[in-house]
């Protein structure tokens, strides 16, 4: 009983394990389940244009940092002749371009790509908060008919609102109508006051938490864009996002933010009419690419024993090695619930990855030509009296001519396939003709065209499961699964029932 | 009906070739006792050590170089055996019932040459016919002279009896009788009659060829229901005493019956078929849990009485 209970808490325990695996790379890694899935990745072009100029010239630009539910693939500079640097300064990435003289009108590009995905969450740094207090003396320094004003206006808008959600957005409406009331007025006639600068002084003052962010929507076909100037403010900790155009609360899903804060999203030395833009294009990727990406760059340190960390020869090896399993599950199926008699317990899996490199067809038909002949040919050799060893040795060498044979006369027919015959194991085609021709002489043609005709049926089932692209796709990117398989074979090894085939052999016994 | 239902079966009790080979085989059979019953020489032996009449082995053959003098090897027997050590289910066996001139007469009347027995022996011992094609040695045993009251349930060969042997009790028995299509073999796979026999009388119960009812030997034409063999718990001591040399706990004994020396244990088989439950009408698996079901140790003697008054009946 103990034995038992041992056997299903290790089925149990290994089909967790590959399970687990699994769903966390489906999940949190974004490895495609089938291969057929489609993924969107956006690429956005930030492209910076500069005109010729004698002076010396530094560019700076910042950069966007990893954000919730949009993952940063990989980025790409474009820099031209300029040197180029990253810098991190005060929690900012920029990258710094940097040129002694310019001698024609250059643009400089930095593109990164994004998978957009909503269960990712970047590693969270505690956004700087631009609230409340400090700034506020920015409204004391006004005169007394423009503090008015502001006062005015927070009571105009405290009365259209019912809370802080409606609050901004009506204040954000207000500034924003065509014909704006008269407190905006005055504000907006203050020196160096502009509309998004007026509406974060007033927020500060209501002492509500809010960024400024600038970004841009992921949208296919945005060409030549600016940012995207959004207010995201803090409720009753959830964030909105109030774009300035018009009050709306827009989805954050979509919106990729490039920039946060209050500092310069670009800095230019040396040149006034840089002309920094975006464009956002969208590319279908196929999701055998996206695993290769999301597994080879996972930091997950397990996954470094990824099979894509191969050369790729290796790769491709594994991709057929991994098979095997499969065929192994299928033998056992076939063999311990349906009852299939084979020639040699394993030998339908090697004709089966025979027959994946020879298409079906043409493998099923060499297959029975070479045994055919083999076998004929071993007739008339166990006339001529050796020994076992020097007899199958020669079964060899005449499977090897009549592969040979076989191939040139295909090729001279203009039969390619055929050419892949090399891909039998010859080995094992001998001696599965040597068993056959005892198996013929024992027990007779009946018993010998059973098992043979048995290892064929389970070679041909054995090849639909392996040439799967499903199939093939599953066990390469997820080869956790082979504990999965391990523990059904496990299962099916302690299957004490009857197999299919025995409700025909006792069938005398069920009357 | 060609095919019948899980719930049928499994209400007569038949036991499948799953449930044969973790159950039974897995549980009982340990690995390291194999070799008594696979290595036939060694069989002989242990069987003669308690007791045991088996078949009188003449010679053996351990290598090609030994086969220059096959002639003076069989010079002494008119007729004799010629088996695999380490064969199985009955292949590569070549039976010489007399010799005709230089030649030797196979029981199907078929005439072989020295050399025709040359080869045979070679490929032998090059694994033609042993387990996992090993190199085996070839046993040359003296021919069992089947009793003639057998004659009329036999074709060209000699019957024995199989019985299944669970943890030293026997639990079911059969009798194989070659017929013309199994070539003189007592395998029922080819076509040899299995003749289920009742363990309190070794009386016949119910006949099959090839998994089909049949009241009578199809060449011989006799009729199975006056089967009745005898020295029966001789036999059955036979069976159960093997169980003592071995220690396999799900065991097949082969035994045939000699004019001469009576009941001669053949061999011993550590993965005995499931056909027997055919033969007999009867699943296994009521008598495997009565058996499980026992407290009480018994000797060999004991086990047999127990057999045929108790297990019989269920």
């Amino acid at each position: 009983m103990s034995s038992k209970f041992q056997l299903f808490f290790i089925v149990f325990i290994l089909s967790m394990l590959g399970i687990s695996i699994a769903f966390y790379k489906v999940v949190y890694l974004d490895v495609p389940l089938t291969p057929h899935e489609k993924k969107s990745l956006f690429t956005v072009t930030s492209s910076i244009e500069l005109q010729k100029t004698k002076n010396p010239i530094v560019v700076s630009l910042s950069l966007p940092k990893p954000q919730d539910g949009m993952k940063i693939i990989s980025n790409e500079v474009d820099s031209g002749d300029f040197g180029y640097t990253i810098s991190h300064d005060n929690n900012l990435d920029r990258a710094t371009w940097a040129k002694r003289e310019l001698d024609k009108a250059t643009k400089i590009y930095y593109k990164i790509t994004i998978l957009s995905d909503t269960l990712y969450t970047a590693s969270s740094q505690e956004l700087e908060l631009l609230s409340s207090g400090i700034k506020d003396s920015q409204i004391g320094l006004w005169d007394e008919s423009e503090q008015n004003a502001v006062k005015t206006l927070i009571d105009y808008v405290h009365k259209h609102s019912a809370d802080d959600v409606t609050f901004v957005a009506e204040l954000i409406t207000l500034f924003n109508a065509k014909q704006t009331i008269e407190p905006i007025n005055t504000l907006l006639k203050i020196k160096g006051e502009t509309k998004i600068s007026l509406i974060s002084a007033i927020l500060q003052h209501q002492n509500i938490v809010f960024h400024k962010l600038r970004g841009i929507e992921l949208l296919d076909g945005q060409k030549d864009r600016m940012l995207i100037t959004m207010l995201r403010v803090k409720f009753a900790n959830k964030w909105y996002l109030y774009s300035l155009k018009d009050g709306q609360i827009t989805q954050s899903s979509n919106f990729f933010v490039w920039h946060e804060g209050n500092s310069p999203l670009l800095i230019t030395k040396g040149e006034s009419k840089a002309k920094l833009r975006f464009s956002v294009t969208e590319t279908k990727v196929s999701a055998t690419t996206i695993a290769k990406n999301m597994i080879k760059d996972a930091n997950a340190e397990f996954l470094n024993f990824s099979l894509y960390t191969l050369p790729s020869l290796q790769q491709n090896a594994f991709k057929q090695i991994l098979l095997v399993p499969i065929g192994a599950l299928i033998v056992v199926i076939m063999r311990i619930l349906i009852g299939f008699r084979t020639m040699g317990t394993f030998m339908p899996i090697l004709f089966s990855l025979a027959f994946i490199q020879t298409t079906l067809l043409s493998g099923i038909l060499l297959f029975i030509v070479i045994i055919g002949a083999g076998l004929f040919v071993r007739t008339y050799l166990s006339k001529l009296q050796l020994l076992l060893v020097a007899r199958i040795s020669a079964v060899i060498i005449v499977v090897v001519a009549i592969m040979s044979i076989m191939s040139i006369v295909s090729y001279r027919l203009g039969m390619d396939e055929v050419l892949k015959i090399t891909f039998f194991p010859m080995i094992i085609l001998s001696w599965t003709i040597e068993r056959m021709s005892i198996l013929w002489e024992e027990e007779g043609s009946h018993e010998a065209l059973t098992q043979g005709g048995g290892s064929l049926i389970v070679a041909v089932i054995a090849y639909f499961a392996m040439d799967n692209v499903m199939v093939r796709y599953i066990t390469f990117n997820f080869p956790e699964l082979l504990l999965v398989i391990l523990s059904i074979i496990i299962l099916i090894g302690r299957y004490t029932g009857y197999r299919l085939s025995e409700l025909i052999r006792f069938s005398p016994l069920g009357k | 009906m060609w095919f019948t239902s899980f719930a049928k079966l499994q209400k007569k009790g038949v036991v499948g070739m799953n449930y044969r080979n973790v159950e039974l085989i897995g549980r009982y059979n340990k690995r390291s006792s194999y070799p008594l019953v696979d290595n036939k020489i060694i069989t002989k032996k242990i069987a003669h050590d308690v007791g045991i009449a088996v078949t009188e082995l003449y010679s053996t053959v351990e290598s090609q170089s030994q086969l220059k003098n096959l002639h003076d090897i069989l010079l002494p027997y008119e007729n004799f055996v010629i088996k695999p050590n380490h064969g199985s289910g009955g292949k590569g066996i070549i039976v010489i019932t007399h010799r005709n001139g230089d030649h030797f007469v196979k029981a199907s009347g078929d005439v072989l040459t020295l050399e025709d027995l040359r080869r045979h022996i070679s490929n032998t011992l090059s694994g033609l016919y042993s387990l996992g094609g090993r190199y085996d040695i070839v046993i040359i045993e003296k021919l069992v002279v089947f009793d003639p009251m057998f004659a009329k349930y036999s074709y060209e060969g000699v019957p024995d009896i199989r019985i299944i042997v669970y943890r030293g009790y026997p639990v079911m028995a059969m009798m194989r009788c070659p017929t013309r299509s199994s070539d003189g073999k007592a395998n029922l796979h080819q076509g040899a009659v299995g003749v289920g026999i009742d363990l309190k009388t070794g009386k016949a119960i119910n006949a099959v060829v090839r998994n089909r009812p049949v009241e009578k030997h199809p060449d011989t034409g006799y009729d199975f229901s006056g089967l009745h063999i005898p020295r029966w718990e001789e036999i059955l001591n036979i069976a159960s005493l093997s169980y003592d040399m071995t220690g396999l706990g799900y065991l097949g004994a082969d035994i045939v019956f000699d004019k001469n020396m009576g009941p001669l244990l053949l061999e011993l088989n550590a993965r005995p078929g499931l056909a027997i439950q055919i033969a007999n009408d009867k699943g296994l698996r009521g008598r495997i849990s009565f058996i499980d079901a026992q407290k009480d140790i018994r000797n060999a003697k004991e086990r047999v009485a127990f057999s045929m008054n108790s297990v019989s009946l269920i």
